[in-house]
Protein backbone atom coordinates (compact mmCIF):
# COMPACT_ATOMS: atom_id res chain seq x y z
CA UNK A 1 0.00 0.00 0.00
CA UNK A 2 1.16 3.62 -1.11
CA UNK A 3 0.18 5.86 1.88
CA UNK A 4 0.10 9.55 2.28
CA UNK A 5 0.29 11.16 5.57
CA UNK A 6 -0.48 14.77 5.75
CA UNK A 7 1.13 15.90 8.93
CA UNK A 8 0.86 19.75 10.70
CA UNK A 9 3.28 21.50 12.72
CA UNK A 10 1.53 23.45 15.62
CA UNK A 11 2.95 25.49 18.23
CA UNK A 12 3.77 23.19 21.47
CA UNK A 13 1.36 22.80 23.81
CA UNK A 14 2.81 24.54 26.63
CA UNK A 15 4.20 27.05 24.53
CA UNK A 16 3.49 31.40 26.09
CA UNK A 17 0.98 32.58 23.91
CA UNK A 18 1.12 36.34 23.03
CA UNK A 19 -0.94 37.78 20.36
CA UNK A 20 0.56 39.42 17.64
CA UNK A 21 0.80 43.34 16.17
CA UNK A 22 -1.73 42.81 14.22
CA UNK A 23 -4.26 40.96 16.26
CA UNK A 24 -4.62 38.07 13.39
CA UNK A 25 -2.33 35.47 14.94
CA UNK A 26 0.15 34.59 17.53
CA UNK A 27 3.91 35.87 18.03
CA UNK A 28 5.88 32.85 16.62
CA UNK A 29 9.30 34.27 17.49
CA UNK A 30 10.15 31.90 20.04
CA UNK A 31 7.76 29.81 19.81
CA UNK A 32 8.39 25.49 19.84
CA UNK A 33 6.79 23.91 17.59
CA UNK A 34 5.84 19.87 17.10
CA UNK A 35 3.93 17.40 15.18
CA UNK A 36 0.40 17.72 15.42
CA UNK A 37 -1.31 15.04 18.02
CA UNK A 38 -3.02 13.53 16.23
CA UNK A 39 -1.06 13.70 12.93
CA UNK A 40 1.30 11.14 14.72
CA UNK A 41 -1.19 8.67 15.15
CA UNK A 42 -1.95 8.60 11.90
CA UNK A 43 1.79 8.02 11.29
CA UNK A 44 1.74 5.80 13.60
CA UNK A 45 -0.88 3.98 11.61
CA UNK A 46 0.58 4.44 8.53
CA UNK A 47 3.75 2.83 9.44
CA UNK A 48 1.63 -0.80 10.81
CA UNK A 49 0.16 -0.54 8.15
CA UNK A 50 3.00 -0.97 5.99
CA UNK A 51 4.56 -3.30 8.22
CA UNK A 52 2.00 -5.44 7.97
CA UNK A 53 1.33 -5.46 4.02
CA UNK A 54 4.29 -3.77 2.41
CA UNK A 55 4.26 -0.16 0.29
CA UNK A 56 5.66 2.84 0.96
CA UNK A 57 4.87 5.60 3.52
CA UNK A 58 5.26 9.40 2.22
CA UNK A 59 4.72 12.32 4.84
CA UNK A 60 3.40 15.17 3.27
CA UNK A 61 3.18 18.98 5.25
CA UNK A 62 2.89 22.89 4.15
CA UNK A 63 4.18 25.32 5.90
CA UNK A 64 7.07 27.47 6.38
CA UNK A 65 10.93 26.37 6.29
CA UNK A 66 10.28 25.13 9.87
CA UNK A 67 8.22 22.42 9.48
CA UNK A 68 11.25 20.65 8.29
CA UNK A 69 12.04 19.38 11.72
CA UNK A 70 8.68 17.93 12.23
CA UNK A 71 9.25 15.54 8.90
CA UNK A 72 12.69 14.61 9.54
CA UNK A 73 11.22 13.41 12.74
CA UNK A 74 8.76 11.49 10.91
CA UNK A 75 11.17 10.04 8.83
CA UNK A 76 12.86 8.75 12.37
CA UNK A 77 10.07 6.97 13.09
CA UNK A 78 9.66 5.34 9.75
CA UNK A 79 8.42 7.43 6.54
CA UNK A 80 9.93 6.20 3.98
CA UNK A 81 10.63 9.84 2.04
CA UNK A 82 8.94 13.46 2.83
CA UNK A 83 7.44 15.81 0.70
CA UNK A 84 7.14 20.22 2.36
CA UNK A 85 4.78 22.55 0.37
CA UNK A 86 6.92 25.71 0.94
CA UNK A 87 4.49 28.08 1.91
CA UNK A 88 4.84 31.41 4.38
CA UNK A 89 1.51 32.30 3.51
CA UNK A 90 -0.62 29.68 5.11
CA UNK A 91 -2.39 32.28 7.31
CA UNK A 92 -3.98 33.86 3.66
CA UNK A 93 -5.29 30.61 2.91
CA UNK A 94 -8.81 29.51 4.43
CA UNK A 95 -8.93 25.43 4.76
CA UNK A 96 -10.05 25.17 1.18
CA UNK A 97 -7.17 26.43 0.34
CA UNK A 98 -4.77 24.48 2.52
CA UNK A 99 -6.46 21.26 1.18
CA UNK A 100 -6.03 22.75 -2.43
CA UNK A 101 -2.21 22.57 -1.96
CA UNK A 102 -2.05 19.51 -0.30
CA UNK A 103 -3.95 17.95 -2.59
CA UNK A 104 -2.39 19.41 -5.88
CA UNK A 105 1.39 17.57 -4.23
CA UNK A 106 -0.54 14.14 -3.50
CA UNK A 107 -1.90 13.84 -7.28
CA UNK A 108 0.86 13.14 -8.73
CA UNK A 109 1.67 9.92 -6.27
CA UNK A 110 -1.63 8.14 -7.02
CA UNK A 111 -1.87 6.89 -3.34
CA UNK A 112 -3.68 4.19 -2.10
CA UNK A 113 -4.79 5.74 1.09
CA UNK A 114 -4.51 9.36 2.78
CA UNK A 115 -4.45 9.49 6.52
CA UNK A 116 -4.67 13.82 7.91
CA UNK A 117 -5.34 13.62 11.77
CA UNK A 118 -9.17 14.18 12.76
CA UNK A 119 -7.92 18.29 13.80
CA UNK A 120 -5.05 20.54 14.17
CA UNK A 121 -4.41 21.76 17.74
CA UNK A 122 -3.86 25.72 16.73
CA UNK A 123 -6.68 26.29 14.20
CA UNK A 124 -8.61 23.28 14.99
CA UNK A 125 -10.60 22.82 11.97
CA UNK A 126 -11.13 19.64 11.82
CA UNK A 127 -12.19 20.00 7.84
CA UNK A 128 -8.60 19.79 6.26
CA UNK A 129 -9.11 15.95 5.64
CA UNK A 130 -12.64 15.98 4.72
CA UNK A 131 -12.02 18.52 2.41
CA UNK A 132 -8.96 16.56 0.58
CA UNK A 133 -11.37 13.39 0.32
CA UNK A 134 -13.41 15.78 -2.07
CA UNK A 135 -11.23 17.79 -4.01
CA UNK A 136 -10.08 14.10 -4.91
CA UNK A 137 -13.17 12.83 -5.44
CA UNK A 138 -12.40 9.82 -2.76
CA UNK A 139 -14.55 8.11 0.10
CA UNK A 140 -13.41 8.78 3.27
CA UNK A 141 -14.20 8.43 6.72
CA UNK A 142 -12.97 10.74 9.90
CA UNK A 143 -12.61 10.27 13.25
CA UNK A 144 -11.06 6.66 12.43
CA UNK A 145 -9.00 4.45 15.74
CA UNK A 146 -7.90 1.75 13.87
CA UNK A 147 -7.60 0.68 9.93
CA UNK A 148 -7.69 -2.88 8.95
CA UNK A 149 -6.74 -4.04 5.31
CA UNK A 150 -9.82 -5.91 3.18
CA UNK A 151 -9.43 -7.90 -0.01
CA UNK A 152 -12.49 -5.14 -1.34
CA UNK A 153 -10.44 -2.06 0.40
CA UNK A 154 -10.73 -1.05 4.01
CA UNK A 155 -12.55 -1.45 7.20
CA UNK A 156 -11.94 0.80 10.06
CA UNK A 157 -13.58 1.59 13.82
CA UNK A 158 -15.05 4.79 13.48
CA UNK A 159 -15.62 7.06 17.05
CA UNK A 160 -19.41 8.15 18.05
CA UNK A 161 -20.37 10.64 20.55
CA UNK A 162 -20.27 9.42 24.76
CA UNK A 163 -18.36 6.08 24.03
CA UNK A 164 -19.84 4.79 20.83
CA UNK A 165 -18.13 2.90 18.65
CA UNK A 166 -19.08 1.89 14.56
CA UNK A 167 -17.27 0.36 11.98
CA UNK A 168 -17.51 1.48 8.00
CA UNK A 169 -16.19 -0.61 4.92
CA UNK A 170 -14.49 1.28 1.96
CA UNK A 171 -12.68 0.87 -1.21
CA UNK A 172 -9.46 2.27 -1.85
CA UNK A 173 -7.85 4.89 -2.61
CA UNK A 174 -9.43 6.76 0.15
CA UNK A 175 -9.18 9.49 2.80
CA UNK A 176 -9.50 8.52 6.59
CA UNK A 177 -9.09 11.47 9.07
CA UNK A 178 -7.34 9.98 12.46
CA UNK A 179 -8.38 10.80 16.22
CA UNK A 180 -5.65 10.31 18.99
CA UNK A 181 -5.32 7.08 21.08
CA UNK A 182 -5.84 4.58 18.62
CA UNK A 183 -2.17 3.33 19.05
CA UNK A 184 0.54 3.56 21.64
CA UNK A 185 2.89 5.72 19.61
CA UNK A 186 7.11 4.86 18.40
CA UNK A 187 9.87 6.92 19.49
CA UNK A 188 12.54 7.54 16.76
CA UNK A 189 15.38 4.95 17.63
CA UNK A 190 18.91 6.04 17.24
CA UNK A 191 19.28 4.23 14.13
CA UNK A 192 15.94 5.79 12.73
CA UNK A 193 17.44 9.37 13.28
CA UNK A 194 20.21 8.62 11.38
CA UNK A 195 18.89 6.87 8.54
CA UNK A 196 16.43 10.23 8.51
CA UNK A 197 19.41 12.10 6.98
CA UNK A 198 19.45 9.68 4.08
CA UNK A 199 15.82 9.90 2.80
CA UNK A 200 14.61 12.35 0.28
CA UNK A 201 12.73 15.04 1.03
CA UNK A 202 10.71 17.04 -1.91
CA UNK A 203 10.32 20.19 -1.98
CA UNK A 204 7.23 21.87 -3.73
CA UNK A 205 6.77 25.64 -3.95
CA UNK A 206 3.34 26.61 -2.96
CA UNK A 207 2.69 29.53 -5.16
CA UNK A 208 3.56 27.20 -7.99
CA UNK A 209 1.60 24.09 -6.76
CA UNK A 210 -2.23 26.69 -6.55
CA UNK A 211 -2.48 30.18 -6.65
CA UNK A 212 -3.57 31.94 -3.24
CA UNK A 213 -7.47 32.46 -3.59
CA UNK A 214 -9.38 34.67 -1.80
CA UNK A 215 -10.78 32.83 1.59
CA UNK A 216 -14.20 32.58 1.39
CA UNK A 217 -13.84 32.79 5.41
CA UNK A 218 -11.83 36.00 6.66
CA UNK A 219 -10.54 35.82 10.25
CA UNK A 220 -10.76 39.84 11.31
CA UNK A 221 -9.32 39.08 14.91
CA UNK A 222 -7.98 37.20 17.97
CA UNK A 223 -8.16 37.58 20.81
CA UNK A 224 -8.31 36.04 24.72
CA UNK A 225 -11.37 34.42 25.48
CA UNK A 226 -13.68 36.86 27.34
CA UNK A 227 -14.10 35.69 31.16
CA UNK A 228 -17.38 34.43 31.65
CA UNK A 229 -17.70 33.01 35.28
CA UNK A 230 -15.94 34.22 38.06
CA UNK A 231 -13.20 31.78 39.56
CA UNK A 232 -12.28 32.35 42.96
CA UNK A 233 -8.78 31.84 43.40
CA UNK A 234 -7.26 30.69 46.25
CA UNK A 235 -3.74 32.33 46.62
CA UNK A 236 -0.68 31.93 49.33
CA UNK A 237 1.87 29.13 49.41
CA UNK A 238 0.45 25.50 48.43
CA UNK A 239 -0.27 24.60 52.04
CA UNK A 240 -2.27 27.83 52.60
CA UNK A 241 -4.39 27.15 49.60
CA UNK A 242 -4.84 23.75 50.24
CA UNK A 243 -5.95 24.88 53.69
CA UNK A 244 -8.50 27.14 51.91
CA UNK A 245 -9.97 24.74 49.88
CA UNK A 246 -10.42 22.34 52.90
CA UNK A 247 -12.19 24.89 54.68
CA UNK A 248 -14.52 26.12 51.09
CA UNK A 249 -15.18 22.09 50.75
CA UNK A 250 -16.12 21.98 54.20
CA UNK A 251 -18.72 24.91 54.86
CA UNK A 252 -19.29 26.24 51.53
CA UNK A 253 -19.62 23.04 49.08
CA UNK A 254 -20.47 20.49 51.69
CA UNK A 255 -18.48 17.30 50.98
CA UNK A 256 -15.80 16.70 53.91
CA UNK B 1 -30.91 34.02 -0.90
CA UNK B 2 -33.70 34.85 1.34
CA UNK B 3 -33.52 32.10 4.29
CA UNK B 4 -31.65 30.73 7.05
CA UNK B 5 -31.61 27.16 6.34
CA UNK B 6 -31.54 25.44 10.21
CA UNK B 7 -30.31 21.88 9.65
CA UNK B 8 -31.01 19.51 12.66
CA UNK B 9 -29.95 15.38 13.57
CA UNK B 10 -31.79 12.96 15.25
CA UNK B 11 -29.85 12.17 18.24
CA UNK B 12 -28.53 8.61 19.11
CA UNK B 13 -28.92 9.37 22.92
CA UNK B 14 -32.15 11.06 22.40
CA UNK B 15 -29.91 14.68 23.87
CA UNK B 16 -32.65 17.38 21.98
CA UNK B 17 -31.18 20.48 23.83
CA UNK B 18 -28.35 20.95 21.04
CA UNK B 19 -31.66 21.36 18.47
CA UNK B 20 -32.98 24.36 20.45
CA UNK B 21 -29.53 25.62 20.45
CA UNK B 22 -29.38 25.36 17.07
CA UNK B 23 -32.16 26.99 16.69
CA UNK B 24 -31.74 29.79 18.96
CA UNK B 25 -27.95 30.58 16.97
CA UNK B 26 -30.39 30.50 13.75
CA UNK B 27 -32.94 32.73 15.63
CA UNK B 28 -29.81 35.11 16.47
CA UNK B 29 -28.69 35.04 12.24
CA UNK B 30 -32.23 35.94 11.88
CA UNK B 31 -32.61 39.20 14.00
CA UNK B 32 -29.04 40.30 12.82
CA UNK B 33 -30.04 39.67 8.72
CA UNK B 34 -33.62 40.10 8.86
CA UNK B 35 -33.87 36.79 6.71
CA UNK B 36 -36.83 34.26 8.18
CA UNK B 37 -35.04 30.89 9.39
CA UNK B 38 -36.28 27.18 8.24
CA UNK B 39 -35.74 23.93 9.52
CA UNK B 40 -34.65 20.86 7.64
CA UNK B 41 -33.60 17.38 8.67
CA UNK B 42 -33.55 13.87 7.41
CA UNK B 43 -35.70 11.06 8.23
CA UNK B 44 -39.46 10.62 8.45
CA UNK B 45 -41.58 13.31 9.29
CA UNK B 46 -43.97 11.62 11.98
CA UNK B 47 -40.43 10.52 13.49
CA UNK B 48 -38.40 11.49 16.50
CA UNK B 49 -36.47 14.87 15.56
CA UNK B 50 -39.32 15.92 13.81
CA UNK B 51 -41.78 15.41 17.00
CA UNK B 52 -39.98 19.00 18.23
CA UNK B 53 -40.59 20.58 14.57
CA UNK B 54 -43.79 21.00 15.41
CA UNK B 55 -45.29 24.17 17.58
CA UNK B 56 -43.58 27.20 18.32
CA UNK B 57 -39.87 26.37 16.09
CA UNK B 58 -40.36 27.51 12.26
CA UNK B 59 -42.81 28.69 10.19
CA UNK B 60 -41.61 25.84 7.43
CA UNK B 61 -38.88 22.79 7.25
CA UNK B 62 -38.20 20.08 4.83
CA UNK B 63 -38.18 16.33 5.89
CA UNK B 64 -35.73 15.01 3.94
CA UNK B 65 -36.41 11.34 2.44
CA UNK B 66 -35.38 8.68 0.76
CA UNK B 67 -34.43 4.42 1.56
CA UNK B 68 -30.90 5.14 0.73
CA UNK B 69 -30.25 7.74 3.94
CA UNK B 70 -31.54 5.55 6.47
CA UNK B 71 -28.41 4.88 7.55
CA UNK B 72 -26.16 7.87 7.79
CA UNK B 73 -23.30 8.05 5.16
CA UNK B 74 -21.51 11.10 4.34
CA UNK B 75 -21.75 10.35 0.54
CA UNK B 76 -25.38 9.82 1.00
CA UNK B 77 -25.88 13.10 3.31
CA UNK B 78 -23.59 15.15 1.18
CA UNK B 79 -25.71 14.73 -2.02
CA UNK B 80 -29.58 15.44 0.06
CA UNK B 81 -28.03 18.50 1.60
CA UNK B 82 -26.65 19.55 -1.73
CA UNK B 83 -29.73 19.04 -3.73
CA UNK B 84 -32.11 20.97 -0.86
CA UNK B 85 -29.49 24.02 -0.70
CA UNK B 86 -28.93 24.34 -4.91
CA UNK B 87 -33.32 24.43 -5.13
CA UNK B 88 -33.61 26.90 -1.81
CA UNK B 89 -30.85 29.13 -2.67
CA UNK B 90 -30.13 29.77 1.38
CA UNK B 91 -27.76 32.95 2.47
CA UNK B 92 -27.12 30.92 5.76
CA UNK B 93 -27.08 27.06 6.57
CA UNK B 94 -26.89 26.45 10.27
CA UNK B 95 -25.27 22.79 11.56
CA UNK B 96 -25.12 21.36 15.33
CA UNK B 97 -21.45 20.63 15.48
CA UNK B 98 -22.08 17.09 15.79
CA UNK B 99 -19.43 14.32 15.32
CA UNK B 100 -21.76 13.60 11.97
CA UNK B 101 -21.98 17.41 10.88
CA UNK B 102 -18.06 17.70 11.26
CA UNK B 103 -18.03 13.89 9.21
CA UNK B 104 -20.29 15.39 5.99
CA UNK B 105 -20.25 19.38 6.17
CA UNK B 106 -16.84 20.56 5.16
CA UNK B 107 -17.49 17.71 2.15
CA UNK B 108 -20.89 19.78 1.53
CA UNK B 109 -19.26 23.62 1.60
CA UNK B 110 -16.47 22.43 -0.43
CA UNK B 111 -19.29 21.47 -3.21
CA UNK B 112 -20.20 24.78 -3.37
CA UNK B 113 -16.39 26.34 -3.22
CA UNK B 114 -17.10 27.36 0.65
CA UNK B 115 -15.64 26.61 3.90
CA UNK B 116 -17.27 25.86 6.76
CA UNK B 117 -17.17 28.25 9.57
CA UNK B 118 -17.13 25.89 12.29
CA UNK B 119 -17.97 25.21 16.27
CA UNK B 120 -19.39 28.42 16.36
CA UNK B 121 -19.57 29.96 20.02
CA UNK B 122 -21.20 33.44 19.93
CA UNK B 123 -23.10 35.70 16.61
CA UNK B 124 -22.03 39.46 16.73
CA UNK B 125 -23.39 41.62 14.05
CA UNK B 126 -21.76 41.76 10.84
CA UNK B 127 -22.44 38.97 11.36
CA UNK B 128 -19.27 37.90 12.81
CA UNK B 129 -18.76 34.28 13.68
CA UNK B 130 -16.82 33.43 17.36
CA UNK B 131 -14.65 30.35 17.70
CA UNK B 132 -11.67 28.65 19.65
CA UNK B 133 -8.36 28.78 18.78
CA UNK B 134 -5.32 26.77 20.49
CA UNK B 135 -8.02 24.28 21.96
CA UNK B 136 -9.86 27.36 23.62
CA UNK B 137 -6.70 29.74 24.65
CA UNK B 138 -8.05 32.21 22.45
CA UNK B 139 -10.58 33.17 20.35
CA UNK B 140 -11.28 35.01 17.09
CA UNK B 141 -13.59 36.23 14.86
CA UNK B 142 -14.68 35.21 11.47
CA UNK B 143 -16.58 36.92 8.42
CA UNK B 144 -17.71 35.18 5.51
CA UNK B 145 -16.66 36.43 2.47
CA UNK B 146 -18.37 35.33 -1.04
CA UNK B 147 -21.57 35.63 -3.07
CA UNK B 148 -22.08 31.77 -2.09
CA UNK B 149 -24.06 30.17 1.18
CA UNK B 150 -22.39 30.57 4.70
CA UNK B 151 -22.16 27.26 6.34
CA UNK B 152 -21.74 27.26 10.13
CA UNK B 153 -21.78 24.59 13.07
CA UNK B 154 -22.77 25.51 16.53
CA UNK B 155 -20.35 24.71 19.41
CA UNK B 156 -22.98 22.54 22.00
CA UNK B 157 -23.32 24.47 25.33
CA UNK B 158 -22.56 27.96 23.64
CA UNK B 159 -26.28 28.90 22.47
CA UNK B 160 -29.38 29.21 24.93
CA UNK B 161 -31.86 26.48 24.56
CA UNK B 162 -34.69 29.60 24.14
CA UNK B 163 -38.58 28.12 23.78
CA UNK B 164 -39.78 30.89 21.72
CA UNK B 165 -43.73 30.25 21.43
CA UNK B 166 -46.57 30.97 18.87
CA UNK B 167 -47.28 29.69 15.30
CA UNK B 168 -47.24 26.36 13.57
CA UNK B 169 -44.76 24.75 11.47
CA UNK B 170 -45.54 23.44 8.20
CA UNK B 171 -43.34 20.25 7.17
CA UNK B 172 -42.99 19.73 3.34
CA UNK B 173 -41.03 16.44 2.07
CA UNK B 174 -38.04 16.96 0.10
CA UNK B 175 -36.95 13.83 -2.13
CA UNK B 176 -33.55 14.01 -3.56
CA UNK B 177 -32.13 11.89 -5.84
CA UNK B 178 -29.57 9.31 -4.72
CA UNK B 179 -28.25 6.81 -6.25
CA UNK B 180 -26.87 3.58 -4.78
CA UNK B 181 -23.32 3.63 -6.74
CA UNK B 182 -23.06 7.41 -5.40
CA UNK B 183 -22.46 5.34 -1.66
CA UNK B 184 -19.03 4.35 -1.23
CA UNK B 185 -18.83 3.41 2.25
CA UNK B 186 -21.01 0.97 3.82
CA UNK B 187 -21.51 1.95 7.91
CA UNK B 188 -21.90 -0.86 10.28
CA UNK B 189 -24.25 -0.81 13.25
CA UNK B 190 -23.16 1.16 16.06
CA UNK B 191 -22.16 -0.68 19.72
CA UNK B 192 -20.15 0.77 22.81
CA UNK B 193 -17.03 -1.29 23.74
CA UNK B 194 -16.76 -4.07 26.62
CA UNK B 195 -18.62 -3.34 29.98
CA UNK B 196 -18.65 -0.58 32.01
CA UNK B 197 -17.30 -1.26 35.64
CA UNK B 198 -17.16 2.16 36.39
CA UNK B 199 -20.34 4.12 37.10
CA UNK B 200 -18.92 8.00 37.32
CA UNK B 201 -22.20 8.95 36.05
CA UNK B 202 -23.46 8.67 39.73
CA UNK B 203 -20.35 9.62 41.37
CA UNK B 204 -20.57 12.54 43.79
CA UNK B 205 -17.52 13.20 43.92
CA UNK B 206 -14.54 12.58 41.24
CA UNK B 207 -11.00 13.87 41.24
CA UNK B 208 -9.79 13.81 37.03
CA UNK B 209 -6.77 13.59 36.13
CA UNK B 210 -5.11 15.78 33.18
CA UNK B 211 -1.90 15.68 31.30
CA UNK B 212 -0.49 17.71 33.34
CA UNK B 213 0.49 14.59 35.73
CA UNK B 214 3.05 14.26 32.99
CA UNK B 215 3.88 10.43 33.63
CA UNK B 216 2.00 7.36 34.62
CA UNK B 217 4.31 6.91 37.66
CA UNK B 218 2.65 9.85 38.96
CA UNK B 219 -0.65 9.04 39.37
CA UNK B 220 -0.22 7.73 43.08
CA UNK B 221 -0.77 11.03 43.82
CA UNK B 222 -3.98 11.90 42.16
CA UNK B 223 -4.97 8.02 43.86
CA UNK B 224 -3.82 8.89 47.19
CA UNK B 225 -6.04 12.80 46.76
CA UNK B 226 -9.26 10.58 45.71
CA UNK B 227 -8.65 8.07 48.29
CA UNK B 228 -8.30 10.69 50.68
CA UNK B 229 -11.78 12.53 49.93
CA UNK B 230 -13.72 9.46 48.96
CA UNK B 231 -13.65 10.20 45.28
CA UNK B 232 -13.59 8.16 42.17
CA UNK B 233 -11.10 8.57 40.06
CA UNK B 234 -11.31 9.87 36.29
CA UNK B 235 -9.10 11.43 33.71
CA UNK B 236 -8.78 13.37 30.50
CA UNK B 237 -8.73 11.52 27.14
CA UNK B 238 -4.77 12.04 26.84
CA UNK B 239 -4.14 9.80 30.20
CA UNK B 240 -6.52 7.12 28.19
CA UNK B 241 -5.31 7.66 24.83
CA UNK B 242 -2.03 6.99 26.22
CA UNK B 243 -3.23 3.57 28.33
CA UNK B 244 -2.75 5.04 31.68
CA UNK B 245 -6.20 4.56 33.03
CA UNK B 246 -8.98 3.08 31.28
CA UNK B 247 -11.08 4.35 28.26
CA UNK B 248 -14.36 4.14 30.84
CA UNK B 249 -12.91 6.65 33.32
CA UNK B 250 -12.79 9.02 30.36
CA UNK B 251 -14.57 12.38 30.93
CA UNK B 252 -15.68 14.20 27.80
CA UNK B 253 -17.70 14.40 24.60
CA UNK B 254 -15.79 11.05 23.86
CA UNK B 255 -16.26 9.69 27.35
CA UNK B 256 -19.23 10.08 29.89
CA UNK B 257 -21.01 13.24 30.99
CA UNK B 258 -20.95 13.41 34.34
CA UNK B 259 -22.47 15.81 36.86
CA UNK B 260 -21.33 15.28 40.52
CA UNK B 261 -21.27 17.58 43.72
CA UNK B 262 -17.66 18.17 43.43
CA UNK B 263 -15.39 18.01 40.42
CA UNK B 264 -11.92 18.27 41.23
CA UNK B 265 -10.01 18.67 37.70
CA UNK B 266 -6.01 18.39 38.46
CA UNK B 267 -3.63 19.35 35.09
CA UNK B 268 -6.12 19.95 32.90
CA UNK B 269 -6.62 22.42 29.99
CA UNK B 270 -10.29 22.52 29.63
CA UNK B 271 -10.49 21.66 26.28
CA UNK B 272 -14.16 22.02 25.36
CA UNK B 273 -14.50 18.38 24.41
CA UNK B 274 -13.39 17.47 27.90
CA UNK B 275 -15.85 20.73 29.49
CA UNK B 276 -19.02 19.33 28.15
CA UNK B 277 -18.78 16.40 29.61
CA UNK B 278 -18.39 17.90 33.39
CA UNK B 279 -19.67 21.79 33.23
CA UNK B 280 -22.79 20.20 34.67
CA UNK B 281 -21.11 19.91 38.24
CA UNK B 282 -22.71 21.52 40.87
CA UNK B 283 -18.85 22.90 41.78
CA UNK B 284 -15.92 22.92 39.90
CA UNK B 285 -12.26 23.25 41.20
CA UNK B 286 -8.99 23.47 39.28
CA UNK B 287 -5.27 22.62 39.92
CA UNK B 288 -3.27 24.39 36.80
CA UNK B 289 -0.21 26.26 36.81
CA UNK B 290 -1.13 28.46 34.02
CA UNK B 291 -3.64 30.92 35.30
CA UNK B 292 -4.72 31.50 31.98
CA UNK B 293 -6.07 27.71 31.05
CA UNK B 294 -9.70 27.89 29.92
CA UNK B 295 -10.35 25.08 32.61
CA UNK B 296 -11.08 28.65 34.74
CA UNK B 297 -13.17 29.58 33.20
CA UNK B 298 -15.79 26.70 34.45
CA UNK B 299 -14.61 26.70 37.52
CA UNK B 300 -15.69 27.66 40.85
CA UNK B 301 -12.50 27.62 42.83
CA UNK B 302 -9.25 27.58 41.52
CA UNK B 303 -5.48 27.50 42.95
CA UNK B 304 -2.99 28.25 40.56
CA UNK B 305 0.41 26.51 40.95
CA UNK B 306 2.46 23.30 40.54
CA UNK B 307 0.27 20.25 40.91
CA UNK B 308 2.97 18.36 42.58
CA UNK B 309 3.14 20.79 45.14
CA UNK B 310 -0.23 21.42 45.70
CA UNK B 311 -1.87 17.82 45.31
CA UNK B 312 0.17 16.51 48.27
CA UNK B 313 -0.48 19.63 50.59
CA UNK B 314 -4.05 19.05 49.76
CA UNK B 315 -3.98 15.32 50.51
CA UNK B 316 -2.54 16.18 53.86
CA UNK B 317 -5.16 18.77 54.61
CA UNK B 318 -8.10 16.39 53.93
CA UNK B 319 -6.91 13.93 55.75
CA UNK B 320 -6.39 16.07 58.69
CA UNK B 321 -9.75 17.61 58.02
CA UNK B 322 -11.84 13.88 58.28
C1 LIG C 1 -13.41 14.80 18.49
C2 LIG C 1 -12.65 14.97 19.77
C3 LIG C 1 -13.10 14.33 20.91
C4 LIG C 1 -12.44 14.49 22.11
N1 LIG C 1 -12.95 13.90 23.22
C5 LIG C 1 -12.39 14.17 24.42
C6 LIG C 1 -12.96 13.67 25.64
O1 LIG C 1 -13.96 12.94 25.64
N2 LIG C 1 -12.36 13.98 26.80
C7 LIG C 1 -11.24 14.78 26.87
O2 LIG C 1 -10.75 15.04 27.97
N3 LIG C 1 -10.68 15.26 25.74
C8 LIG C 1 -11.22 14.96 24.53
N4 LIG C 1 -10.63 15.44 23.40
C9 LIG C 1 -9.29 16.06 23.50
C10 LIG C 1 -9.32 17.51 23.93
O3 LIG C 1 -9.47 18.32 22.79
C11 LIG C 1 -8.00 17.89 24.63
O4 LIG C 1 -6.92 17.58 23.79
C12 LIG C 1 -7.80 17.18 25.96
O5 LIG C 1 -8.96 17.30 26.76
C13 LIG C 1 -6.61 17.78 26.67
O6 LIG C 1 -6.34 17.06 27.85
P1 LIG C 1 -5.56 17.73 29.07
O7 LIG C 1 -6.28 18.94 29.53
O8 LIG C 1 -5.31 16.66 30.05
O9 LIG C 1 -4.14 18.09 28.43
P2 LIG C 1 -3.50 19.49 28.03
O10 LIG C 1 -4.41 20.25 27.17
O11 LIG C 1 -2.14 19.19 27.56
O12 LIG C 1 -3.43 20.28 29.41
C14 LIG C 1 -2.54 20.00 30.44
C15 LIG C 1 -2.72 21.08 31.50
O13 LIG C 1 -1.90 20.77 32.62
C16 LIG C 1 -1.32 21.96 33.11
N5 LIG C 1 -0.08 21.58 33.80
C17 LIG C 1 1.05 21.07 33.25
N6 LIG C 1 1.97 20.82 34.21
C18 LIG C 1 1.41 21.18 35.38
C19 LIG C 1 1.86 21.15 36.74
N7 LIG C 1 3.06 20.71 37.08
N8 LIG C 1 1.02 21.61 37.69
C20 LIG C 1 -0.22 22.07 37.37
N9 LIG C 1 -0.70 22.10 36.12
C21 LIG C 1 0.10 21.66 35.13
C22 LIG C 1 -1.07 22.83 31.88
O14 LIG C 1 -1.04 24.19 32.24
C23 LIG C 1 -2.30 22.47 31.02
O15 LIG C 1 -3.36 23.38 31.25
C24 LIG C 1 -11.27 15.28 22.18
C25 LIG C 1 -10.81 15.90 21.03
C26 LIG C 1 -11.48 15.77 19.83
C27 LIG C 1 -10.98 16.48 18.63
N1 LIG D 1 -0.36 22.80 6.54
C1 LIG D 1 -0.65 21.49 6.62
N2 LIG D 1 0.26 20.56 6.20
C2 LIG D 1 -0.02 19.24 6.26
N3 LIG D 1 -1.15 18.75 6.77
C3 LIG D 1 -2.07 19.62 7.22
C4 LIG D 1 -1.88 21.02 7.17
N4 LIG D 1 -2.98 21.62 7.68
C5 LIG D 1 -3.81 20.63 8.05
N5 LIG D 1 -3.28 19.42 7.77
C6 LIG D 1 -3.85 18.08 8.03
O1 LIG D 1 -5.24 18.20 8.24
C7 LIG D 1 -5.59 17.78 9.56
C8 LIG D 1 -6.74 18.59 10.09
O2 LIG D 1 -6.39 19.94 10.22
P1 LIG D 1 -7.48 21.08 10.47
O3 LIG D 1 -8.48 20.97 9.40
O4 LIG D 1 -6.71 22.37 10.45
O5 LIG D 1 -8.06 20.82 11.83
C9 LIG D 1 -4.30 17.86 10.34
O6 LIG D 1 -4.33 16.98 11.44
C10 LIG D 1 -3.27 17.48 9.30
O7 LIG D 1 -3.20 16.07 9.13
Amino acid sequence: MKIIVAIKQVPDRDAPIRIAAAGKWIEESGLQFSMNEPDAYALEEALRLKEAHGGEVIVLSAGPERVGTTLREALAKGADRAIHVTADDLGERDALGVARLLSEAIKPESPDLILTGLQSEDLGLGQTGVILAELLNLPHASLILHVEKTDAGLKVKRELESGWFQEIELPTPAVLTIQSGGNKLRYATLMGIKRAKTKETRVLNAAELAPVAPPTAVLEKIALPTKQRSTQILPGTPKEAAAALVEKLRFEVRVL
Amino acid sequence: MSRILVIEEARIDGNHRFFHETLAAGRILSELTGLPAELAAIGDPNENVFMHFSGPVAATAYAIQHPLLVSYTSDGYTLAFEQLIRKLQPAYVVFPHTYQVRDFAPRLATRFGQVLIGDVTAIEAGPLFTRQLLQGKLQANYRHASDGPCFISIQAGAFRADSASGGTTSISTFEPEIDAAQIRTRPGAPFRAGTQTVDLASAPLIVSVGRGIKEAANLPLVEELAQALGAELAASRPICDNGWLPMERQVGSSGQTVAPKLYLAVGISGAIQHLVGMKGSQCIVAINKDPDAPIFEVADYGIVGDLFEVVPALTEAIKAAK
